[in-house]
């Protein structure tokens, strides 16, 4: 675990937000802390208790027994203390249960769900309106805001004359216009086309890290952030920290990329699914942490320099005995790996190993020296394990290649099957 | 034109079997004719005359005073009412709502009755009315709770099932940004229903000037204090049937305008 996972369970949650819940009903019991400034995914299945937990923050749901507090100020505390699970209870005394307009904590949906009756601004407006600014203040605070989003230019439109994407933007400029001092995330990517999507993620990219610098004059500096997704990537876009649920319990948390790429719990592997390596983009891949250079494509928003994770499946990876000849057409990437593992898949076997460090042996010759530039360090306290790989191969190749623990192999992916996203850090 | 016309030939094919057209073709004159035959047997010569009679514009004026007293009585009381049905849950709720629900069936001549033992002199509320000086059975305010009595479940009904449509999301979202339920009713709440809400008070206008048999019953048929339009319509029958017919078709033309109003709303998408 790193310094970072250790500091915030050991610290005192008097600052930041803390939700803990119990829902019988759903049989949900889990606790999650969120530190100022810190953006936290929580990952899991449909019906994992993801959204419970966003309910109960909200105050939109009244768990069985659980406690919230936003910076040291309890918001829910109900449920008699001493109780089993991880679920602390309320003081037995005074049960309390802020309504959702007194709580300062925002959400942003699927949908966007901008008043129908409201132009653009108005939606935007209405935050700083219900906290009592006079119309004429609210509307500058709300021009202020669409002008960080770029959508200036839609101020007098209904919202129903927008699209997916920008409706979802204005969303955006709305929830943190109403200056939350906890801003919840519940799957905002989910319900945009493949157009949009990046595009909003980009953005909140940008406003989260804007908040995260105490950016924004007049902005209660450093929200706590908790961004429900079941997208891997959405998680390693926005969050430093991930918190998987399965059947509404906290089964595995850490830094994002630890849990997706090194998953301990079952239920993570299965929800990651996915290669990764850490690093530095570069302008036709990316530099990693672990020493490979790795050809691949850059997803839009970014760009050379950029904290980012290569990404790729492991049914895309070939596996090879010998070093197998570079490709002229099509760039390759091979990389050298120890087999630690051979599970059989149903028809599929997956092949897990770890990236041998010896980036003179990789593929394709990259022009640039491989070792320049400031290497990324990994989260601090991390030890510089070498990143694990999974390849998904057929039962006959993996036969035929005999692999064992042990085996010295190379693994092959091709550049384009290798999509390279910026990380948060 | 060009745009109607590609609508009609995208237009569905009906599939209705050919012998429905006849009975169905029978419904609708069945509703229309009788609409017509007032219109045929106006005498338009008189007509002027006949609805500017004293007592025709004594009618008249009390039918337009308590209907509107009587559907601003129904916004005040209903607007809650609905709100709660829509959105609370507590026990007996089910029961409330059909109990609310009761007068649009119940005979009006009972719903007036109904009335007399509660505010009448021996009524429920009336003896204790009576020591505070006031006299309500037989006055216009009998007239308006008459009508706010049997026109209150129109209102309720439509307007609990658009807030039931719109659904709580938008409610939801507001409070997290700060909105404390006053100004979540004042400005989400009631701004999305608000196409529910002007059907409904229009229905509950035209019910209330329609109203007859509880106003009748529990109001009685003073002229200029109780007797509105329709108990002017069943007197003048008996007298001059003329007169009659020509406040009829006042009614009729006030129940169309109603009709193309709600319709139109709701056509548009509520």
């Amino acid at each position: 675990m790193s310094a970072r996972a250790a500091q915030s369970s050991v610290a005192a949650h008097d600052r930041g937000l803390l939700v803990a819940a119990e829902v019988q009903v759903r049989g949900v019991s889990a606790q999650v802390h969120v530190a100022p400034g810190e953006v936290v995914a929580l990952l899991g299945a449909n019906g994992a208790g993801k959204s419970t937990l966003l309910g109960v923050a909200a105050g939109m749901l009244r768990p069985d027994r659980g406690r919230v507090e936003l910076d040291g100020e309890v918001l829910l505390a109900v449920g008699s203390s001493g109780g089993s699970g991880a679920v602390p209870g309320g003081p037995m005394n005074r049960p309390v249960d802020l309504p959702p307009h007194r709580r300062g904590v925002a959400l942003l949906a699927q949908e966007p769900l901008l008043f129908p009756h409201l132009s653009v601004l108005d939606n935007v407006a209405f935050g700083p309106r219900a906290a009592g600014a006079s119309r004429r203040a609210a509307r500058d605070a709300a021009a202020r805001w669409l002008e960080r989003v770029d959508l200036t230019h839609l101020a007098d439109r209904r919202p129903g004359q927008l699209s997916g994407g920008q409706a979802q933007r204005v969303a955006v400029a709305r929830a943190l216009a109403a200056q939350p001092r906890a801003l919840l995330l519940d799957e905002p990517m989910a319900a945009l086309d493949v157009t949009a999507a990046p595009e909003v993620r980009q953005l909140l990219r940008r406003v989260l890290s804007e908040a995260q610098d105490g950016a924004g004059p007049g902005q209660p500096p450093q929200p706590p952030v908790l961004l429900v997704t079941h997208d891997p990537l959405d998680a390693l876009a926005l969050a430093d920290r991930a918190v998987v649920l399965d059947a509404g319990h906290v089964v595995e948390e850490g830094p994002v990329r630890e849990v997706l790429s090194q998953p301990r719990s079952a239920f993570a592997a299965r929800l990651a699914e996915l290669n990764l390596l850490a690093g530095t983009a570069a302008a036709d891949g990316l530099r990693a942490e672990s020493g490979p250079t790795v050809a691949g494509v850059l997803d839009p928003g970014c760009s050379a320099g950029d904290a980012a994770v290569a990404v790729f499946p492991p049914a895309a990876v070939a596996i090879h005995r010998e070093h197998p000849a570079t490709g002229v057409s099509s760039p390759r990437n091979t990389i050298p790996v120890l087999v630690s593992a051979v599970e059989p898949r149903g028809a599929l076997v997956r092949v897990r190993g770890s990236v041998e460090a010896d980036p003179a042996s990789i593929s394709p010759g990259n022009s640039g020296p491989g070792d320049s530039g400031p290497v990324d360090s990994g989260p601090v306290g991390h030890p510089a394990a070498a990143p694990v790989l999974a390849a998904d191969i057929t039962a006959a190749s993996a036969a035929d290649l005999d692999l064992v623990p042990g085996s010295r192999v190379w693994f092959a992916v091709k550049a384009a099957e290798v999509a390279v996203h910026a990380a948060r850090r | 034109m060009l745009r109607s016309g590609q609508q009609r030939s995208a237009q569905q094919r009906a599939g209705l079997p050919g012998w429905a057209f006849a009975p169905a073709a029978l419904g609708a004159a069945f509703v229309v004719l009788p609409l017509v035959a007032v219109v045929v047997k106006v005498d338009w010569a008189a007509f002027p005359a006949l609805v500017t009679s004293d007592a025709s514009l004594a009618a008249l004026r009390l039918s337009l005073v308590t209907a509107s007293c009587s559907t601003a009585v129904c916004l005040l009381l209903g607007v809650p009412l609905a709100l709660v049905l829509a959105r609370c849950s507590f026990p007996g709720l089910r029961l409330l709502r059909s109990l609310v629900l009761v007068p649009l069936v119940l005979p009006p001549v009972v719903g007036g009755i109904a009335l007399l033992y509660t505010f009448g002199r021996q009524g429920l509320l009336g003896s204790s009315l009576e020591v505070l000086g006031l006299r309500i059975a037989f006055s216009t305010a009998a007239v308006v709770i008459a009508q706010a009595f049997v026109a209150m479940p129109f209102l309720v009904l439509s307007l609990e099932g658009a807030l039931r449509g719109r659904g709580t999301r938008y409610e939801q979202v507001a409070a997290t940004l700060g909105a404390s339920p006053s100004i979540v009713l004042r400005r989400v709440t009631l701004p999305l229903v608000l196409p529910g809400l002007a059907s409904g008070t229009v229905l509950a206008f035209a019910r209330s000037l329609g109203e007859f048999g509880a106003t009748l019953t529990f109001a009685g048929s003073l002229q200029g204090v109780t007797r509105t339009l329709p108990l002017e319509v069943y007197l003048q029958r008996e007298s001059d049937a003329r007169g009659a017919v020509a406040l009829s078709l006042v009614l009729v033309v006030v129940a169309v305008v109603v009709i193309v109003v709600t319709r139109g709303r709701r056509t548009e998408g509520v």
